[in-house]
């Protein structure tokens, strides 16, 4: 047993941790695709958001056929979720962003907003407005068992999840073929054409990839939290992308510092200060942060090129 | 002599990296110097110092816009440093590319007029009066650099001569003591250069006003200077008359690297 | 045409596959059972086919006399150029609408007044939110903080002091307009996207501590029996809400009225030049000797003024107010006016506010699919008119030669 203070801290801690990794895994998405077409792809939440509805019906039509196995349910809607979600993620980015290219600087966005409130809305009529309850895929572990006040089998498979996805991110970006492609990209979309890079298929993949990673994301929550609704990936997504700024948009570990950043705050703010103002601590973090430092925390601090 | 622009010890640094090193350079009242040097010297990175968008590691840049005043301007925010007499052109143009040309040039005159939120709003007598003065001299201005006829196109639809024209004609709106001209025939072909060769004597003469530009036309510099600064790595490595430096050694040098020997 | 033909069924069945789980799986969590509802997928599947049909042959169909795509195209693209429309048709038209404007109360009922109103309201806050965005380029995204600060200031002070509309409304432009300079200051030194994303942290700021603070801001349940404006400091239209409405309405469109010759004034003067101008190039712009930072303090200030009166407006006209009409969806909408109307447009704004209001309004027969159709046409309007409806391109000022005399050619 941990001494009462020193057990409320970590619990606060690996709450913080948890609550920081699925904001980073969500991030991740926002700053992969503003590094490369600098838009705010506000519709980023909503993809998290579908990604948990899919998840969720395909766990409930695979109870209704008789499946129950733990570990197949699991998968199969996990999988599921990532699907949908990169599916959406293209055929968003297709639908509303890509004729939008040439476009003023704000178009995309207004568009971008538009995709979301109709997304939003989709989901509304097409299931319900209520609190669905999320199943609980993920049966206990047993290792778990003496720290469970602290750390629940869910947030231990969030945290491995989130470890593992960075770390395939990493070398995704970092070594192989496709990644440098969309490093190039990033920097210069012209000189990138002129070397035979197809732009037009690295944009895909990177709503793609964004995508998948909130569409994990999204099932995390879910099983999280125990309950989903159409309107959690708008505030979600806020948060998500306040993360993203906070590290530096445009940087893959910024996304992820800036996740943890915020999902510390939020934990240690609502407990032990007041539980009232957890997003006023997010987003007054967020402003101070911006003051000091105008790029993020791992931004590039460029000087203006004369 | 009477000094317009003094530069005393100015150095730049970013990070590592000295971009300019312990320069010293004077412009005189009503004179037309130049700034040359291989790609890379630092000549843009001199003229973003003197003009505050970059603050300088050390050193000090005085403006005398009259003999009896000098102002210490480095480190002071661009718009400052334009009012205290100062105005240039860039390297690659920065037009207001959606706005007409008679429009750039209004802008220019923003510094040396005053209407403000109250003025805009009742548009009192004063007001519509400076608005009228400030149309009829940018207008003035357009004329003097050759654009009266494109004066309600927008600049983007202007040839890139003229757009280098029209920033010239920006600049001068700002009624500077010293103007800066970084590349002013960059892109220009021979007949447009010595248009341009022109334009500049007839300004310094018509506003008597001193002018440094960087150029990489030589036959410009050496037409239309009557002093010349060399820069290589960040120091100035000669100065003089065109004849001094089209013999001087350094110069020859730094223009055909290290290892010729001519 | 085969090919054609293939390409759509392609991007139905794509659709289809797309929205299977969400549209057609419905799922009952405590009976545990699943229905599927193919109905609905085949619809979606057909419809799309049909229109991705349409797309493909919009060459044939542009041809068709039926069609004239290509003339209505050209319509729309003619639309910003106000030249083309000779100055009669100018003033017939404003002519008709005003006369629609000042009659609209007489033939219309208490609720398609209060429409207006409300239209109107957005007409108000798109032409301060255009100062910020259009003119100036910066991008704030938490716009409603300051609408936010006027309803509250009015409904406190007439809750606690009886403070009435007439003396609140400039008040609430003060506050704003000081919160504006207050926000600024620090904020207005970062770029872009960052400076969006700050502008929304502290318009949700705001709305927290509007929940939160209950003993101050009476929470989310809010603040009710605001008054509605008096009448040379008499409360007559207390008696009819119906007359209220109809006074409301007047005040809002001589608001609106005021609001539109500030701010065409303010676009056609020095500042606001120095404003465009700075949209385009901020180094160019402190070259020339604009002082950055005041400048767009002004923007934001006079952005932010506006918002506040509208915002006492706002609570005068519902005499309810609580924290839920000043979510991010808010600043979101009156964002999309601005762009949508056209940036920097002024009758673009009244346009977009026009478009946004009155179509989810006058659409309540869709139900609830309005709010589906509505950012459906966001996106559509963005896809094919990127630049607003009725897009700026008009210089602000034309230089004519007789004004400067002989020597002009």
């Amino acid at each position: 047993m941990f001494h009462d203070k020193a057990g409320y801290f970590f619990e606060l801690f690996i709450g913080g941790l948890t609550k920081g990794s699925i904001y980073a895994l969500i991030a991740l998405g926002y700053t992969m695709v503003y590094g490369i077409i600098e838009l705010i792809n506000f519709a980023h939440g909503e993809i998290y958001m579908i990604g948990a509805f899919t998840a969720l019906i395909t766990a409930a039509a695979l109870t209704a056929f008789g499946v129950t196995h733990p570990l197949v349910l699991v998968s199969v809607s996990g999988i599921t979720a990532v699907v949908y979600a990169s599916a959406y993620g293209y055929t968003l980015e297709k639908v509303a962003y890509k004729p939008l290219r040439n476009a003023p600087r704000l178009s995309p966005l207004i568009s971008a907003i538009g995709m979301s409130i109709f997304l939003q809305n989709f989901v509304l009529l097409a299931q319900t407005s209520n609190y669905i309850p999320f199943p609980n895929l993920i049966p206990p572990l047993p290792f778990l068992e003496p720290v469970s006040h602290i750390m629940g089998t869910v947030d231990f498979i969030i945290l491995c999840t989130t470890a593992v996805i960075m770390i395939l991110l990493t070398f995704l970006i970092r070594k192989t073929r496709i990644g440098t492609a969309m490093r190039a990209t990033a920097q210069d979309k012209t000189m990138a054409r002129l070397l035979g890079i197809d732009v037009d298929r690295i944009i895909s993949f990177t709503f793609i990839t964004g995508s998948a990673l909130a569409a994990v994301g999204g099932v995390m929550v879910g099983s999280k939290m125990g309950q989903i609704n159409f309107y959690i990936g708008f505030i979600a997504g806020i948060k998500a992308f306040t993360a993203a700024v906070l590290g530096g948009i445009g940087s893959i570990p910024g996304a992820v510092l800036g996740g943890l950043i915020l999902g510390w705050t939020e934990s240690f703010g609502t407990g032990y200060l007041t539980s009232d103002y957890e997003d006023v601590f997010a987003f007054s973090l967020l402003v101070l942060i911006l003051i000091f430092k105008p790029s993020g925390l791992l931004g590039r601090n460029t000087t203006p090129k004369v | 002599m009477n000094p317009i622009l003094n530069v005393r010890q100015l150095t730049m640094d970013f990070g590592g990296i000295r971009a300019l090193a312990r320069l010293d350079l004077t412009v005189n009242h009503g004179e037309i110097a130049a700034l040359i040097g291989p790609n890379g010297a630092g000549k843009t990175t001199f003229f973003n110092c003197v003009t505050g968008l970059y603050v300088p590691t050390s050193g000090d840049v005085f403006i005398h816009a009259t003999p009896e005043k000098s102002v210490r301007i480095n480190g002071m925010k661009p718009h400052r440093v334009t009012r205290a007499g100062l105005s240039r052109t860039f390297q690659n143009i920065r037009l207001f590319k959606e706005m007409t040309a008679l429009e750039n040039v209004m802008i220019g005159r923003h510094c040396r007029t005053h209407a403000g939120i109250f003025g805009a709003f009742f548009r009192n007598r004063a007001t519509r009066d400076e608005e009228q003065r400030i149309i009829h001299d940018s207008y003035r201005l357009l004329e003097i650099v050759g654009l009266e006829d494109q004066v309600n196109f927008r600049a983007l639809n202007l040839p890139y001569g003229d757009q280098r024209k029209l920033e010239i004609a920006r600049a001068l709106a700002a009624e500077p003591r010293l103007l800066l001209l970084d590349e002013p025939a960059a892109g220009m072909n021979s007949q447009e250069t010595r248009d341009l060769t022109s334009l500049i004597l007839k300004i310094r003469d018509e506003f008597n006003i001193a002018i440094l530009l960087i150029e990489h036309d030589m036959k410009l510099v050496m037409t239309l200077s009557e002093r010349i600064f060399v820069m290589d790595y960040g120091r100035k490595i000669a100065e003089g008359t065109p004849e001094d430096i089209r013999t001087n050694p350094d110069v020859i040098r730094a223009y055909l690297g290290e290892d010729s020997h001519a | 045409m085969i090919d054609t033909l293939l390409k759509s069924l392609r991007t139905a069945l794509w659709f289809m596959f797309l929205t299977f789980p969400i549209l057609a799986v419905r799922i009952d969590s405590l009976k545990n059972a699943v229905t599927v509802r193919w109905p609905a997928v085949i619809i979606l599947g057909a419809v799309i086919f049909l229109i991705s049909v349409l797309w493909h042959t919009a060459g044939l169909v542009k041809r068709s006399w039926f069609f004239r795509f290509d003339g209505f195209k050209q319509f729309i693209q003619r639309l910003p150029d106000q030249d083309a429309l000779s100055p009669f048709m100018i003033r017939t038209t404003l002519g008709a609408a005003a006369v629609f404007m000042i009659s609209l109360p007489f033939f219309a009922s208490s609720y398609q007044t209060n429409v207006m109103i409300n239209a109107l309201l957005y007409v108000m806050l798109g032409l301060g939110l255009n100062i910020v965005v259009g003119l100036a380029g910066l991008l704030d995204l938490g716009y409603v903080a300051f609408y936010a600060v006027g309803a509250y200031l009015y409904a406190l002070l007439n809750l606690h002091l009886g403070i009435g509309f007439w003396i609140a409304l400039p008040m609430g432009a003060a506050l704003a307009a000081f919160f504006g300079i207050l926000l600024g200051i620090p904020v207005l030194r970062l770029k872009g996207d960052y400076l969006a994303i700050v502008t929304l942290g502290f318009g949700e700021i705001i709305r927290l501590i509007l929940e939160n603070w209950d003993r101050v801001f009476k929470g989310p349940s809010g603040i009710s029996h605001i008054s509605r404006p008096s009448l040379f400091g008499i409360g007559i239209m207390e008696s009819s809400v119906h007359h209220a409405i109809i006074y409301m309405y007047y005040i809002v469109v001589v608001l609106v009225l005021s609001t539109f010759f500030f701010v065409s004034r303010l676009k056609h003067s020095r500042i606001g030049r120095a404003l465009l101008a700075l949209k385009e190039d901020e180094i160019a712009c402190q070259a020339m000797g604009i002082d950055k930072m005041k400048t767009k303090l002004t923007a934001f200030a006079l952005g932010a003024t506006w918002a506040g009166m509208a915002g006492v407006i706002f609570a005068a006209k519902t005499t309810f107010i609580n924290p839920a009409s000043f979510t991010f969806m808010e600043s979101a909408i009156i964002l999309s006016i601005v762009v949508i109307g056209g940036m920097g447009s002024i009758p673009g704004v009244v346009l977009g506010a026009f478009f946004l209001v009155l179509l989810p309004e006058y659409f309540r027969e869709l139900g609830d699919y309005r709010m589906l159709v509505f950012g459906g046409a966001m996106i559509l309007v963005m896809v094919f008119k990127p630049r607003g409806l009725l897009e700026n391109t008009k210089p602000t000022v034309t230089y004519v030669s007789q004004q400067t005399g002989p020597d002009t050619p």
